[in-house]
C-alpha cells in the first residue's frame, strides 16, 4: 500500500487548496471524499439535463486573490467575472435598483429618500475601514492571546498595530459593531426601512439570527470584506458556477502530484499513541499517513469521526456544544426564459443582476420568528441570482436558472421529521413568494431543486445545514474559532489538523481556512512554507 | 459644407453602425478615432471587457483604414513594403505584417488580406495613403484606393462569438480556421468574415457594405441575444489586447513617421516581432538596416512582465536592483488583469539587462497620499491570455 505524508478528509474548497499547498511542498497527499464528485459547498453540478446549478454557493467574493494568482488557478479554467447591480423589493412591491454607477445609484437612493442617499456614503466608508482592517487578518493565524510564544507575541502585535491605526474614536466604534444588531447598526444612518431592509439582508445570510439580534451587524460586515479585482465589496459568479473554483483547484493539487479519492468516506480517524495515524474508509480501507487533516466542520469531527475515547477530556463536549444551527434553504430552479419582474425596467444590465426579496425590516424578522419556532416562513427573505444571464455555460442559449437562497429555514421543524412533502412545501412558499413579484414565473419552471438544512447535511456533511461551518459569532470568531486554544488550525490530537470554514477566518468560498492550516503543518513538518502573504496589506 | 451649423467643420463623422451604438452608449463616453466619433466605453470598460472573456462582444472597427490594393504588381509592390513574404499567403487567408523606413524603424503594422491573386486589402490603424504611394513607385500595375468609409467593420470577440455567427446562418463558419477569410450571402451583396480580431481570444471580424450595416448588426443582435452580446470601446479592447501582448502605437511604439527625436521609434526586434522579418525574401523596406540590427541585437527589448502584488506599474521604470540606481527600461502598458488574475505589463528593456533582476518602482495613490514601491518583475515568454479555443478548429460554443 502507498504511504503518504498527508490525508485530507474532504475534498471541499479548503480541503483541496490544503491539498494543493501540501502538495506544492513536495508532501505525497491523498484527499478522501465521501461524495463521488469534489467541492462540496463549493460545487457545480448537472441537476437536470444542459442546466448546471451551483447547488451550494452561487457568488463568490471572499477568494482571496493572492491564492488564486499563486495555484495559477486561472490556467486551470477559473474565470471570476463582476456581477452588476441588484434589484430590492419592498413589501409593496416598491424596488430599489443598486444600479452599478456611483452616481445613478445615488439617484436612486435619493429617490426613495435624500437624506439616505448622502448617509450611504458615510456608511460604505465605515464599513469600508472596518472591512480593510478583517482583510488584513485574513491570511494569518490569529495568535494565541495566552501564550507567549514570540509568534503569538508578535501577531498580537500586527492586530494591534492595525487596530490602533483606526484611531481612537473608530476603535470605539469597531468593538460595538462587533455585539451590535444589523437594525440597531443601520439606525446610525439611514431612515427609509427598505434602504435599511436591503443593507441589513447580508447580515442574516446563513445565520440563526435576525436582523435585530447582536451579533448580525459583524455578519453584514463578512459579507463584505472579499472583493472582486480589488474592489472590495463587489460579488461575482464563477465561469462553470461555484464548482468550477474547487476544480481549478483540483486541478492546481493534480498538477503538483496529489491524489483525490472520491466514494471513500471517512468513518473513523485512526489515533495511535495520542497521535492521529490515518483514517479507516466507510469500506474498511485503511490508510496511514504522518498527518490526517479535516476539512469538515469541528462537530463533525470530533463527535462522527473520532472516538470519544481518544480526545482529551473537554473536546467533546465543547465540539457537541460548538455553535452551528442551520437557518437556510436553497431553491435552484430551470426556467424556460428570463423572468420579469413587475416595476422593475427591461435594462439589459439590471437584468444580469440578482434580486433581493427583502421586503422590510419587519418582514425579515417574522422570517426569523418563523425559525425559531421551528417553521419555514411563508414570506421568506430570498436572495436570487440569474448566472446564466451571464455564464454561456451553465444553460442552453435562452434559457435560464435561478439560484435563490432563502433565509430562513429550520434545519429541525417543529412537527417532526423533515420529509419530502414538507421539502417540497418550503419551496412552494420560495415560488409563490417569488411569482407574487413576477407574475408568470411559475409557468416558466423546467427543473427545481429544493434543498433545505436536511438535504444539506446530508448531501455535504454541514451539521445541520450550517453554510459557515459554524456560526460566525464573536465567541466564535479569530482565536476562538472552533474553540479557545484551538484557533491555530492544531487540534488536540497530536498530527491532526483542521482546515475547513470551522476555523478562521469562518465560512465562505475563500481558500483561507485550507490554506492557512497548510502553513501551520509546514511549520511543524519543518518545511518550507508555500503559502503566500495576503497582497491586500498595502491597501 | 453647413452653414446653419457653425461648428459643422469640427464635429466627428459618424460611422455606420452609429444609430445602434449611440442608444447603447448610455454613458456617453464618447471619444475619436481617425475622425470618426468613438466609444470608450458604453456602460462599463470592465464589464465589456469580461463580455470579451466570458461571452461576445462588438468593436466597431469601421475608423481603421482600410485600402484596396490591386494589379499584377500588387503582390509585388506589398511584398517589397512589408517584412513578412507575403508571396507564400494563401488565397482568402489573413496576414499580420509591418512595414518600415529605410533605416528599419516601425511605421505601422495592420493585417494583409489576399482577396484575389492580384488583389490585396491593407488594414492599419492609422491612415498610410502617402506611404502606399510612395511604395508603389517603380510597379506599372498596382491600383491603391482608399476603402475606409466604403466597408463597414465589426469585430466580433469572445467564447461565444462562432456560436452567435452560426446562430445568425452563417453555414460553415466553424470551419474557418484563425486568419481565414469566408465569404456569406447578405440582403443580396456579400458578407465578408475573417477570423481575427485584437482580444486573444476567438473572435471574427466582419466586413459589409455601409449601406448594410445596420441590418448586419440587427441580426448579430437579434442571434446574440442569447449569448451576451455587448458592443464595448477603447477602453476594454485596451485590456484584451494587454493580455494577449499585442502592441498599441502610442504605448509600445512610436510610429516612425511621427518622431521627432532620433530612434525614439523603435526597430521590429525591439519589439520582439523579429519574427515578422523574413531576409529571405527579395529586398523589402528596411532590409539593410534591419539586418544590421538583427546581427547586432536590438538595444532595447519588448518584454513580457508578471509583477508582484497588485498595483499596477503605469509608467514605471525598470530597475536592475531594488535600491533603484540602475535604471534599464521603462513599462509601456500595465494592468491587473482580472482573468489571469496576475499584474501584468509591457515593459521596454535594455537586452543586456533581461537576465538579471527586475525591479519596478511603482507608484499609486490612496485617497490624494502618494505611496511607492518596489515591486519584482518575472519575465513571461508567452502572452498572458492565449486560451486554447482561440485557436481550436471548430471552436467550442462557449
Ligand atoms: C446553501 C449554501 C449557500 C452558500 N452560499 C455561499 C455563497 O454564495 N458564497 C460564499 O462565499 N459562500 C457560500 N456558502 C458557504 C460556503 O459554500 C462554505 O463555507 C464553503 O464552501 C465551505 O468549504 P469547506 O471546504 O470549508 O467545507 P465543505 O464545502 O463543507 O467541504 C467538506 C467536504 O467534506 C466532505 N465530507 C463530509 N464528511 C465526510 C467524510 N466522513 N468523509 C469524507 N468526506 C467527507 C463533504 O462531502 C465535503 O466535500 C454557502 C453554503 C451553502 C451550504
Amino acid at each position: 500500500m502507498k504511504d503518504y505524508d498527508a490525508i485530507i478528509i474532504g475534498a471541499g474548497h479548503n480541503g483541496l487548496t490544503n491539498a494543493a499547498y501540501l502538495a506544492k511542498a513536495g508532501l505525497r497527499v491523498v484527499v478522501v471524499e465521501k461524495n463521488d464528485y469534489i467541492g462540496g459547498a463549493a460545487v457545480s453540478r448537472e441537476m437536470h439535463q444542459g442546466w448546471i446549478y451551483s447547488s451550494c454557493s452561487y457568488v463568490c467574493s471572499m477568494m482571496r486573490q493572492v491564492l488564486h494568482r499563486d495555484l495559477d488557478l486561472s490556467r486551470h479554467g477559473l474565470l471570476l467575472v463582476p456581477y452588476l447591480g441588484t434589484v430590492n423589493f419592498g413589501d409593496d412591491g416598491e424596488t430599489l435598483l443598486a444600479y452599478h454607477d456611483e452616481e445613478a445609484a445615488h439617484l436612486e437612493l435619493k429617490r426613495h429618500s435624500p437624506h439616505d442617499a448622502d448617509a450611504m456614503h458615510r456608511f460604505q466608508t465605515d464599513l469600508a475601514r472596518y472591512a480593510q482592517l478583517i482583510r488584513k487578518t485574513l491570511l494569518r493565524t490569529p495568535p494565541d492571546p495566552t501564550t507567549f510564544r514570540p509568534r503569538d507575541i508578535r501577531e498580537l502585535l500586527f492586530l494591534a498595530k492595525q487596530f490602533w491605526a483606526l484611531g481612537e474614536h473608530e476603535i470605539y466604534e469597531y468593538v460595538r459593531f462587533f455585539t451590535m444588531s444589523a437594525a440597531e447598526y443601520l439606525d446610525d444612518y439611514f431612515e427609509n426601512d427598505m434602504i435599511k431592509a436591503a443593507m441589513a439582508s447580508p447580515g442574516i445570510i446563513g445565520t440563526a439570527l435576525g436582523v435585530y439580534s447582536p451579533g448580525s451587524a459583524y455578519i453584514l460586515l463578512h459579507h463584505v470584506m472579499g472583493d472582486v479585482d480589488g474592489s472590495i465589496g463587489a460579488w461575482g459568479l464563477a465561469r462553470g458556477g461555484m464548482g468550477a473554483i474547487s476544480n481549478a483547484i483540483a486541478g492546481a493539487l493534480r498538477q503538483h502530484g496529489g491524489e483525490i479519492r472520491t466514494h471513500a468516506g471517512v468513518q473513523k480517524v485512526l489515533v495511535e499513541h495520542r497521535k492521529a495515524v490515518g483514517v479507516v474508509l466507510e469500506n474498511g480501507d485503511e490508510i496511514r499517513a504522518r498527518i490526517v487533516v479535516s476539512n469538515l466542520d469541528a462537530k463533525r469531527t470530533f463527535t462522527k469521526i473520532m472516538d470519544r475515547a481518544d480526545l482529551p477530556p473537554g473536546i467533546y463536549e465543547k465540539a457537541k456544544n460548538f455553535k452551528i444551527r442551520g437557518s437556510s434553504g436553497k431553491v435552484n430552479i430551470a426556467l424556460s426564459g428570463l423572468p420579469k419582474f413587475t416595476g422593475v425596467p427591461d435594462n439589459r444590465y439590471i437584468n444580469r443582476g440578482g434580486q433581493g426579496f427583502t421586503g422590510s425590516l419587519e418582514t425579515m424578522e417574522r422570517a426569523y420568528d418563523c425559525w425559531k419556532h421551528g417553521r419555514w416562513s411563508d414570506d421568506p427573505f430570498v436572495e436570487s441570482v440569474i448566472p446564466s444571464a451571464w455564464d454561456p455555460t451553465v444553460a442552453p442559449p435562452g434559457k435560464h436558472w435561478m439560484s435563490n437562497f432563502v433565509q430562513y429555514c429550520p434545519s429541525k421543524l417543529a412537527d417532526g421529521p423533515w420529509t419530502p412533502e414538507k421539502r417540497d412545501q418550503f419551496g412552494q412558499a420560495v415560488i409563490d413568494k417569488i411569482e407574487r413579484y413576477s407574475p408568470g414565473f411559475k409557468d416558466l419552471i423546467v427543473h427545481m431543486e429544493v434543498r433545505t438544512p436536511h438535504e444539506i447535511e446530508a448531501e455535504i456533511g454541514l451539521t445541520e445545514g450550517n453554510i459557515f461551518q459554524g456560526e460566525l459569532t464573536i465567541d466564535q470568531l479569530l482565536f476562538n474559532r472552533p474553540f479557545p486554544g484551538y484557533a491555530q488550525y492544531r487540534m488536540p490530537v497530536r498530527n491532526l489538523y483542521m482546515c475547513g470554514s470551522s476555523t478562521h477566518p469562518g465560512g465562505g468560498v475563500s481558500a483561507i481556512c485550507g490554506a492557512n492550516a497548510a502553513r501551520e503543518i509546514l511549520m511543524d513538518l519543518k518545511r518550507p512554507n508555500t503559502v503566500p502573504e495576503d497582497d491586500c496589506l498595502d491597501e | 459644407m453647413n452653414m446653419n451649423d457653425p461648428y459643422a467643420g469640427e464635429r466627428l463623422k459618424e460611422s455606420p453602425f452609429h444609430p445602434r451604438e449611440d442608444a447603447l452608449n448610455i454613458r456617453n463616453a464618447w471619444g475619436a478615432w481617425n475622425g470618426y466619433k468613438f466609444a470608450e466605453y458604453y456602460y462599463d470598460a470592465e464589464y465589456e471587457y469580461f463580455c470579451v472573456r466570458n461571452t461576445c462582444a462588438t468593436y466597431n472597427i469601421c475608423p481603421m483604414q482600410k485600402y484596396h490594393i490591386s494589379g499584377r504588381d500588387a503582390e509585388a509592390m506589398l511584398n517589397r513594403m512589408v517584412t513578412r513574404d507575403i508571396v507564400k499567403q494563401p488565397l482568402n487567408r489573413v496576414a499580420y505584417v509591418l512595414w518600415c523606413t529605410d533605416e528599419g524603424r516601425m511605421i505601422d503594422d495592420g493585417t494583409i488580406f489576399k482577396l484575389a491573386s492580384d488583389k490585396f486589402m491593407l488594414t492599419c490603424g492609422s491612415p498610410c495613403s502617402a506611404w502606399l504611394e510612395k511604395s508603389v513607385f517603380g510597379f506599372d500595375d498596382v491600383t491603391v484606393t482608399d476603402v475606409s468609409d466604403e466597408i463597414a467593420a465589426l469585430s466580433l470577440q469572445g467564447p461565444t462569438s462562432c456560436a452567435v455567427l452560426k446562430k445568425m446562418g452563417l453555414d460553415g463558419i466553424e470551419t474557418a480556421k484563425a486568419f481565414d477569410i469566408m465569404r456569406f450571402p447578405f440582403h443580396g451583396d456579400t458578407l465578408m468574415v475573417s477570423r481575427t480580431g485584437f482580444t486573444g481570444d476567438l473572435g471574427y471580424e466582419l466586413w459589409i457594405a455601409p449601406e448594410l450595416a445596420l441590418d448586419l448588426w440587427d441580426e448579430l443582435y437579434a442571434a446574440g441575444s442569447d449569448y451576451g452580446i455587448q458592443p464595448y470601446g477603447e477602453a476594454a479592447t485596451n485590456m484584451a489586447r494587454l493580455e494577449a501582448a499585442f502592441i498599441m502605437p502610442g504605448m509600445e511604439f512610436n510610429e516612425a513617421l511621427k518622431t521627432i527625436h532620433f530612434e525614439h521609434d523603435q526597430t521590429p526586434f525591439e519589439l520582439s516581432l523579429g519574427w515578422l522579418v523574413d531576409f529571405s525574401k527579395p529586398h523589402f523596406s528596411g532590409r539593410n538596416a534591419l539586418l544590421k540590427e538583427k546581427k547586432r541585437g536590438p538595444i532595447y527589448t519588448l518584454t513580457k512582465l508578471d509583477i508582484e502584488g497588485n498595483k499596477p506599474a503605469e509608467g514605471s521604470y525598470i530597475y536592475g536592483n531594488t535600491r533603484c540606481t540602475r535604471e534599464i527600461g521603462y513599462v509601456t502598458s500595465a494592468m491587473w488583469s482580472p482573468a489571469v488574475k496576475a499584474n501584468i505589463a509591457l515593459a521596454m528593456i535594455r537586452t543586456e539587462c533581461l537576465q538579471g533582476d527586475l525591479w519596478a518602482e511603482i507608484y499609486y495613490e490612496k485617497e490624494l497620499r502618494q505611496y511607492h514601491k518596489v515591486a519584482r518583475c518575472t519575465v513571461r515568454k508567452k502572452p498572458f491570455w492565449a486560451p486554447a479555443r482561440a485557436r481550436a478548429t471548430p471552436p467550442p460554443d462557449f
